[in-house]
């Protein structure tokens, strides 16, 4: 199938064989000519927002709960340099995204010319490739490769910047099956002699833990049934990053909670008790490891990743396995059925003993209060009035983020969307509404907090335009909670610039907006006003007064290690040296 | 546990297993990296190195499949050997790269890097400075009254030995095209 069109159609065209059905963005000077195809077609949906970073962050929300990449289109300039942000938040977290910008015509590029940015070069190091199309004719297999790619081994951002000209200018179009073969094709079977290896290793281990992370769930809902398969079977405990929730279950018998420096303390001192670790697509984040030189020091690591540069990259491990998760699991299965399913059931016996004595320390435990709502109470309620749904939960970032993390629970994968290398504020509104185009039934709530909130809160009016029926519930103590956090226990309760004045009235903004604003302050009142919320049928702004001061616990303090944790406010007094300080 | 034959600290598919895995010892390494002749590939490869920190002490890149579009980029590098395994793995993970050769320790390799030496002077010292550059094999390839310009090819040491010997010498300008390598036999 080989026809001559524009360059413009071909986009249209290409994201239409590729399977797209929505893509957000924002129309300017360089894409018109794209901008005008899809004026004349009804196949893709066009979901226009108010800033380009939300539209990253949208796509983000997406490709994440759909398993699809999201697409996104902008202008050149500004267009293309707001869409930055976004495109480093879906690197380091490996969510793949196809961009594409508008860019000046090649006869003006280096001119400096109107609303001229050196897209590929500002955005080289944040995408996982990217590309500057100067031939029309080499316009339909630039954008096939790009889905590709976005997709292929770790998934990724990447981004293709198209001149004016180019997209005026008529060439060959052909369909993506008479694209070239990529010679990019990462390996995705793992070493069956690694593999057969680790089931020993799973065979004799006397305190194992399974150290789950986002790949298992970039490799599909498959690999996270493998994943349930695998540890129920073997009976070994499950604990996760930030970006694997959801790929085991919550309700699992397994499930010992997240890990690291929020985690749980059972997940925390697994880790750092067991004698062997299987790391099935994390990346042994700062995040989750504390001081490395004390990150459980008595163990055999095994490491799952279909990225080799994550083997040995900051953690050295005794067993690397390069390969994707789901493939990795389905031979592993197999080996180990085929061997008898074995595991060391006494020490499995032992070890779930000393679990269970770590879970009595109930480390979630926190003072509750009859007058003012604890965020810890507010997401409890929210858990309790919610379950049974199909439900998708995005978050902003800080405090509010490790709570909804340790008091939600997921039982399914791409359910809970959240930013978790580059911690961007900003991303949870939008993330919430591309989560919401892409389930269009569902219910999807963004927990947020009011600062984080308010740096993309422009997309209400997406939310609106689009009936996107998003709840965003906003857990507000009027400062920057994380932040303030660490001014207590770092810089001698000097809160510096770390709360939130002149915040705008919630409900009002709401109204503004043209959708439901909900107030809520008495923990009496709160169970009443989160059904009003979820039962509206419309987007609602849930402004969720919250105790003003309270602290995110367990903490493993910067530069401490996993049997190292705060639980609570009492003895925080000088937990974090001077060589912790340094770190963030 | 101890049963399985696994070393704590030792990887079966990495360089860490030759040598002392704890072991902080900065090493060079001469890395070739084949790569698309595509636009921005060079700044990719070397946006790796300035954006993980890691060190550069030259790198050459040329075309050398016309009709394959390929390139061969030659880059020295330094590192402790974790380091060098992380710059072969993000080397390995760009996508114009094909192949990524570690030729300090893939087998013997031959390293030759060409320069350029301008030097200045008369009478004594200007046949002094001749007759070092034949013992060295340089060529000469531009003359006047007043200098020399030396063609010399050869390894770094040498092409390094070389230079300290002209700077007394009138030694006004170099310019070196840093190393080629090509592993040894077939």
């Amino acid at each position: 199938m080989q026809r001559q069109m524009t360059g413009a159609r071909m986009v249209v065209q290409a994201l239409k064989d590729q399977g797209v059905d929505v893509v957000f963005g924002y129309p300017g000077g360089a894409v018109l000519p794209i901008y005008d195809e899809i004026f004349q077609q009804n196949d893709i949906r066009h979901i226009l927002v108010r800033h380009e970073q939300g539209a990253v962050h949208m796509a983000e929300g997406y490709a994440r709960s759909t398993g699809k990449p999201g697409v996104v289109l902008v202008t050149s300039g500004p267009g293309a340099t707001n869409a930055v942000t976004g495109l480093t938040d879906a690197l380091m977290d490996s969510i793949p995204l196809v961009v594409l910008t508008g860019q000046v015509p090649t006869f003006m590029i280096g001119t400096d010319g109107f609303q001229e940015a050196d897209t590929v070069g500002i955005t080289r190091p944040c995408t996982k490739h990217n590309w500057l199309v100067k031939d029309t004719d080499k316009l339909a297999e630039t954008l096939h490769q790009a889905f590709h790619i976005a997709m292929a081994g770790r998934p990724g951002p990447v981004l293709i910047d198209i001149p004016k000209d180019v997209q005026f200018a008529t060439g060959t179009y052909a369909g993506p099956k008479q694209a070239r073969v990529s010679h990019y094709q990462p390996k995705v079977k793992g070493d069956i002699e690694a593999i057969t290896k680790l089931v020993e290793l799973i065979e004799q281990a006397e305190r194992p833990v399974f150290y789950t992370g986002g790949g298992v769930i970039n490799s599909g809902p498959g690999a996270s049934q493998l994943l349930r398969e695998l540890a129920d079977g073997t009976g070994f405990p499950v604990t996760s990053t930030l970006m694997g929730l959801g790929a085991y279950p919550a309700s699992g018998k397994g499930w010992l909670g997240m890990l690291g420096m929020h985690g749980l303390y059972e997940a925390n001192l697994a880790m750092h008790g067991c004698d062997l670790m299987i790391n099935l697509g994390a990346r042994f984040d700062d995040r989750i490891t504390g001081r490395i030189a004390d990150f459980s020091p008595r163990s055999i690591k095994a490491h799952v990743d279909i990225d080799p540069s994550s083997i040995n990259k900051v953690v050295r491990v005794d067993l690397p396995i390069v390969g994707d998760i789901g493939h990795v699991l389905e031979d592993l299965l197999k080996v180990w059925k085929a061997r008898g399913r074995k595991v060391n059931k006494d020490g499995l016996a032992k070890w779930w003993g000393q679990i269970e004595q770590w879970k009595l320390k109930k480390c979630l435990s926190y003072k509750g209060s009859t007058t003012t709502i604890k965020p810890q109470y507010a997401l409890e309620r929210l858990e309790a009035l919610t379950k049974g749904q199909d439900r998708y939960i995005t978050t902003e970032v800080g405090q509010h983020q490790m709570w909804a993390a340790q008091f939600l629970n997921f039982d399914a994968p791409n359910r809970w969307m959240t930013s978790g290398g580059l911690g961007t504020m900003g991303y949870g509104l939008p993330a919430s509404i591309g989560v919401q185009i892409a389930h269009p039934e569902a219910l999807v709530v963004n927990v947020a907090g009011e600062a984080s909130w308010l740096m993309n809160m422009q997309e209400m009016g997406t939310a609106v335009q689009f009936r996107a029926p998003v709840k965003q519930f906003i857990l507000n103590n009027e400062r920057l909670g994380m932040v303030r956090q660490w001014q207590q226990l770092l810089h001698g309760e000097r809160y510096s610039q770390s709360w939130s004045e002149s915040l705008p009235d919630f409900v009002k903004l709401a109204e503004a907006f043209g959708c439901k604003g909900i107030r809520c302050s008495d923990p009496a009142l709160l169970d009443d006003a989160i059904m009003e919320m979820l039962a509206y049928d419309g987007p609602v702004i849930f402004d969720c007064l919250v105790e003003k001061h309270e602290n995110c616990y367990p903490m493993i303090p910067s530069g401490k290690a996993h049997n190292e944790m705060l639980m609570g406010d009492a003895g925080v007094e000088g937990a974090i040296q001077a060589g912790g300080a340094v770190l963030v | 546990m101890s049963a399985l034959n696994i070393k704590q600290g030792s990887t079966s598919h990495s360089a860490y297993e030759l040598r002392d895995p704890h072991a902080e010892i900065v090493e060079t390494h001469t890395l070739a990296v084949m790569v698309d002749n595509e636009a921005g590939v060079l700044a990719r490869v070397i946006g790796l190195f300035s954006g993980r920190g890691y060190n550069i002490d030259s790198l050459t890149v040329a075309e050398v499949d016309h009709k394959g579009h390929r390139s061969r980029i030659t880059v020295v590098t330094r590192g402790t050997p974790g380091v060098i395994e992380q710059i072969k793995a993000q080397l390995g993970r760009l996508v114009p790269v094909h192949e990524v050769h570690d030729l300090t320790v893939e087998g013997p390799a031959v390293e030759r890097e060409l320069a350029l030496f301008k030097v200045a002077g008369t009478g004594d010292r200007r046949v002094e400075a001749l007759r070092l550059a034949d013992i060295f094999r340089a060529n000469v390839v531009d003359s006047t009254l007043e200098s020399f310009v030396f063609e010399i090819t050869g390894t770094v040491e040498k092409i390094d030995a070389f230079a300290d010997l002209m700077r007394p010498l009138g030694l006004v300008d170099v310019a070196r095209t840093g190393v080629a390598a090509l592993s040894r036999g077939i």
